[in-house]
């Protein structure tokens, strides 16, 4: 036994496919602590490529502040308004006849200036006065374009910002101007797979529908090799009508195409019905018969193994007889069994889903359901949204290409006639 | 000791060696014994689609108590069938097998169990005639308990055992631990037989037990094959397809053809004296060391 | 004296094992066999008898290697050849091999007349199909075996004829050493018989020069060869005529093994068989001193350190022990009083 499993991690395909395995796997189980959120919680609009994010903000519950930027205020007037203009400011002062005592062209003295061109400006009154200066039209409408040029800094700029609770508070905006660096902005989204059709996040939703599906192959394929198992060794080692009727019921289930039955099956019960338990149970019973068939010649070449006599003959009973002397011979096999079955079930899992024939599709993803939703959409023909079928079609391959990988390293170990 | 022959005045190791007495059993006559198994037209036919086989055809036997009883046959004849018979694992389609005396009747579960404890079996191959998941001490301990020791004491269990694994020239120490596939083909067989030393039944059917193994070992095979039926007084049906073989070993022979008995006897007067015409061909056919071997007669 | 027919010099060959260890199977192996003449090797199972008749074809095939030595046949060399070159001009013009198993070799699914074919056509014979059948024809009809069996499959032929008709297809280009590894023990009696009739007639006709033969049933070797080597871990320990090996054995280890035989003859009866006790060693770590000393009664101690040199008595007669003959047979008798 020891050897056997030195063997076997000495076997480098098992070992590959066994860590990519593994790999999948513990991604499936820790992926969930880290992003705790609903897979099939819908956060946008759908088909988002790839690295779009969104920052999430709790309206309702969350305090609200303001930003105060008084100096970036003072800042972007100093930048925004250039000497020229100033001295325009300045000359129009002068050419009124209004009082410019301490005003001049200086970055500290823009706010008297401003203050004083909104106290004597009046745009009729410069049509009419023809001050000094500003007699000509041409003059007079670069007089009307500063003055729109200052409004519409008075109406977005001054950002005096309080918090929001406080008595006597402005509310002021902040411009689509201004903008901030993605990582300091906290409660981020961000979507590396983008979003499907429903705009869910596509990488959680995949991590569900892996697990989903592993967990539908586990059941079919636990349910199919325990009924292989069970039907193999009777129908093997008891023979005789035993033998005949179960590999009549065996035979029945090979000459209908398994995959018929289970549209039919599945079809008949109804998409309501069909949970991811009922889907793999469905999977599993109709998978069995290869492995009761395969077990059954194995049980039968054993039956006749001298051991088995002699086990007879010491008066042992008939589940003693297969427990110990049967049993453990193709223990190896039934595992190797058990492996390919996983596999064929998550395969069967995703062609009936695709097909429309899967699990309810309101409670969880699974790998079948995102490449039917990813069809339906119009994922690969209309929306070229690559992301939201392609991941889900290496997941699959990834899977079944590892199990596999595991189910050849095994016979290699347990069939020295294969070694190389 | 001389041989009697007069045809070849040469002599191999063997015939020049002292004789080593064989036992008070050796050539006794058996036939005031009582009777252990006997049958009467035993007949087994399998069907196989549309085509029969008559594998045992109306065979009549008797073997008595404490004799070793070789058949002899070539493959195809039927003694592979025949012995699954007489160990019951197969039922004759028709005729009866008779149990001291009395019909066998093994059709329950309990009847068979009850008939398994009084016959045991050393088939050919020894690869496969363990469970290669069970060690040595687990195969030993299992005839121990079958034969009621359950209750016995750690110490008296491995007294026991390793009795048995000297009776066979084995040591006991060393084998514990392993597993039987460790041991060479001759030792497994050898254990094989310390596991009926344990079991000591009435019966041993022993299915070709040397023909997987070396000339050299053979000898010990059969040494304690011997002894086993010197010291229990248990009747032996040693199967073979070696003539020179059953010759040696057993008390009387019958040789079988085409799932048929044409001759069974006392093992000298069926191997010297032969009086089938396929007896006479078997004989003539097998290479001789002290007789000429007529390659004529062939072909 | 006689042509030799095969020359074999200290021949070694290895097996390499899984875990990389080299296990010496065949070890310093020197044996020459005469034109018409023929050798038997005997030996328990795992002696390296098997694996002395795959090495002697020249043609290796892992896990099998050749080492170093020499195999002459009919004075040409064919160790440490290529494969190919092996294959081509040597295997079944000058060698032929016949394995435990070949009845079933045959694929089923071809005539044995194709087979005969092939053999002409591997080793690329300027002959057309007609001239083949006809030449085959001629050989079957020469060793007794029907006509008819050429257009037959191989499942159509009981198992006798099937290894008759094997070691007919094997033979067809004359080789100059047959080497048949138990070719007749899956036959019952009749079967086998007939087998050996038939090598025996090949012989005689001299379509086949030299044949060794290979079995451990002691008493069809005697019938057959003209001479008997006996084998142990992978060492010559006894070679001499079939009959000083049978009725006077010099080796222990053949001794034992002479004392083994059980044929159906008056006396067999009556005396007790003894054995050899124990197994042969494990050669990938073989013994330091003589390979047989841990079995044998008469072993020395010193027998478990030195190595024994293989001694040549003359007529033909060699073994490998260190105690003289003369004390060896001295030996012998006193046992018998």
């Amino acid at each position: 036994m020891k050897s056997t499993f030195k063997n076997i991690l000495h076997s480098p395909r098992f070992m590959v496919g066994f860590i990519i395995f593994v790999i999948m796997l513990l991604t499936v189980l820790i992926y969930p602590y880290f992003v705790p959120r609903d897979p099939l919680l819908s956060l946008g609009k759908g088909f988002l490529a790839p690295g779009t994010y969104f920052s999430v903000y709790d309206a309702n519950n969350a305090p609200m502040y303001r930003v105060e930027l008084p100096e970036a205020a003072a800042n972007r007037l100093q930048s925004d308004l250039p000497e020229s203009d100033r001295k325009l400011i300045l000359d129009f002062l002068k050419a009124k006849g209004a009082d410019t005592t301490g005003l001049n062209t200086s970055n500290e003295g823009i706010e008297a200036l401003l203050e004083a061109w909104s106290a004597n400006y009046d745009e009729a009154d410069v049509k009419k006065s023809k001050y000094d200066g500003f007699s000509t039209q041409a003059k007079r409408r670069a007089l009307s374009r500063l003055d729109t040029k200052l409004k519409s800094f008075a109406s977005g700029v001054s950002m005096n910002v309080t918090r929001g609770d406080e008595e006597g508070a402005e509310a002021t905006k902040v411009s689509g101007a201004d903008f901030a660096r993605v990582d300091q902005v906290a409660n981020t989204i961000s979507l590396p797979l983008g979003t499907d059709n429903f705009g869910r996040d596509t990488l959680t939703e995949l991590v569900k529908a892996t697990g989903v599906s592993l967990l539908i192959g586990l059941i079919a394929g636990t349910v199919a090799t325990l009924l292989g198992l069970t039907v193999g060794l009777l129908a093997g080692y008891m023979g005789g009508i035993v033998d005949d009727i179960l590999m009549f019921i065996a035979n029945i289930f090979t000459v209908i195409p398994g995959f018929v039955l289970l549209i039919l099956i599945y079809y008949s019960v109804g998409q309501e019905a069909r949970g991811v338990v009922t889907c793999a149970l469905v999977i599993g019973l109709t998978s069995w018969v290869w492995t009761a068939r395969s077990v059954r010649s194995q049980v039968i070449s054993l039956r006749n193994r001298d051991h088995v006599n002699l086990s007879k003959l010491s008066g042992h009973s008939l589940p003693r007889i297969v427990t110990t002397d049967i049993l453990p011979y193709i223990a190896s096999y039934v595992v190797m069994a058990f492996i390919l079955q996983v596999s064929s079930g998550i395969l069967a899992e995703a062609q009936l889903s695709l097909l429309g024939l899967g699990p309810k599709t309101t409670d969880v993803p699974t790998l079948g359901l995102m490449m039917n939703w990813a069809k339906l959409f119009g994922a690969y023909t209309s929306s070229n949204a690559w992301w939201a079928y392609f991941p889900v079609i290496l997941v699959i391959a990834l899977t079944s290409f590892s199990l596999n990988l595991m189910n050849t390293g095994l016979d290699q170990v347990f069939n020295p006639t294969l070694r190389d | 000791m001389q041989v009697s022959s007069n045809k070849e005045q040469m002599q191999t190791p063997a015939d020049t060696r002292e004789s080593v007495t064989f036992g008070a059993n050796r050539n006794k006559d058996f036939s005031k014994e009582p009777l252990c198994l006997s049958g009467k037209d035993v007949t087994r036919v399998f069907h196989t689609g549309k085509t029969t086989t008559t594998a045992v055809d109306h065979v009549n036997f008797e073997f008595h108590k404490g004799e070793l009883i070789s058949i002899v046959g070539e493959s195809g004849s039927g003694k592979t069938t025949l012995s699954k018979m007489l160990l019951g694992l197969l039922e004759p389609s028709a005729g009866e097998i008779f149990y001291r005396g009395e019909p066998r009747l093994i059709k329950s579960g309990k009847q068979k169990r009850k008939y398994w404890k009084g016959i045991q079996a050393i088939f050919q191959d020894p690869f496969s005639s363990y469970n290669v998941f069970h060690k040595i001490d687990n195969v030993l301990l299992d005839c121990i308990n079958m034969r009621g020791g359950r209750n016995l004491s750690k110490d008296e269990k491995i007294a026991m055992m390793t009795e048995a694994c000297s009776f066979v020239n084995l040591k006991f120490a060393e084998l514990t631990n392993k597993y039987p596939f460790e041991l060479s083909g001759g030792q497994m067989q050898r254990l094989m037989i310390a596991r009926i030393f344990l079991l000591k039944p009435e019966i041993l059917l022993a299915d070709e037990p040397t023909s997987m193994i070396d000339a050299c070992s053979r000898a010990t095979i059969l040494d304690m094959l011997l002894n086993l039926r010197n010291e229990t007084g248990m009747t032996v049906i040693f199967i073979t397809h070696d003539i020179g073989l059953a010759y040696y070993i057993s008390d009387s022979i019958y040789i079988m053809e085409h799932g048929k008995f044409v001759e069974s006897g006392r093992a000298e007067d069926v191997i010297l004296n032969p009086k089938a015409p396929y007896t006479k061909r078997l004989i003539s056919d097998v290479p001789k060391i002290h007789e000429p071997w007529d390659l004529s007669t062939v072909g | 004296m006689a042509k030799k027919m095969l020359e074999v010099r200290q021949l070694t060959t290895k097996y390499i094992t899984r875990q990389g260890e080299d296990v010496y199977s065949v070890d310093h192996v020197s044996l020459d066999i005469e034109e018409g003449k023929s050798l038997g090797i005997a030996g328990e199972s795992g002696c390296g008898k098997s694996t002395l008749a795959l090495s002697l074809m020249g043609y290796y095939f892992p896990p099998l290697h050749y080492t170093s030595g020499e195999i002459i046949v009919d004075g040409k060399t064919i160790s440490g050849l290529d494969p190919d070159v092996v294959r081509k001009t040597v295997l079944g013009s000058d060698v032929a091999y016949i394995p435990q198993a070949a009845m079933n070799a045959l694929n089923p699914t071809r005539k044995v007349g194709k087979f005969i074919e092939d053999v002409i056509r591997a080793h690329e014979l300027p002959m057309d199909s007609k001239q083949i059948r006809e030449m085959a024809e001629k050989r079957f009809a020469l060793l007794g075996l029907p006509v008819e069996a050429l257009d037959k499959y191989s499942v159509e032929l009981s198992g006798g004829m099937r290894q008759r008709v094997v070691i007919a297809v094997s033979t067809i280009l004359n080789p100059k050493v047959l080497i048949a590894d138990e070719p007749s023990s899956a036959l019952d009696v009749t079967s086998q018989k007939m087998v050996i009739k038939m090598m025996k007639d090949m012989m005689a006709k001299g379509l086949v020069k030299s044949m060794i033969f290979i079995t451990h049933e002691l008493p069809l070797l005697y019938n057959v060869t003209d001479d008997i080597m006996v084998m142990y871990a992978g060492q010559i320990v006894e070679r001499g005529s079939a009959k000083e090996m049978v009725f006077d054995p010099i080796h222990p280890y053949s001794r034992g093994l002479m004392n083994s035989i059980l044929v159906p003859e008056e006396g067999t009866r009556d005396v007790k068989l003894t054995a050899i006790p124990g197994t042969p060693p494990n050669l990938k770590h073989p013994p330091a001193g003589c390979r047989f000393a841990e079995r044998c009664r008469y072993a020395t101690p010193a027998c478990k350190f030195n190595q024994m040199p293989i001694i040549d008595i003359g007529g033909g007669r060699q073994y490998r022990c260190g105690m003289s003959v003369e004390k060896l047979r001295e030996v012998y008798a006193s046992e018998q009083q």
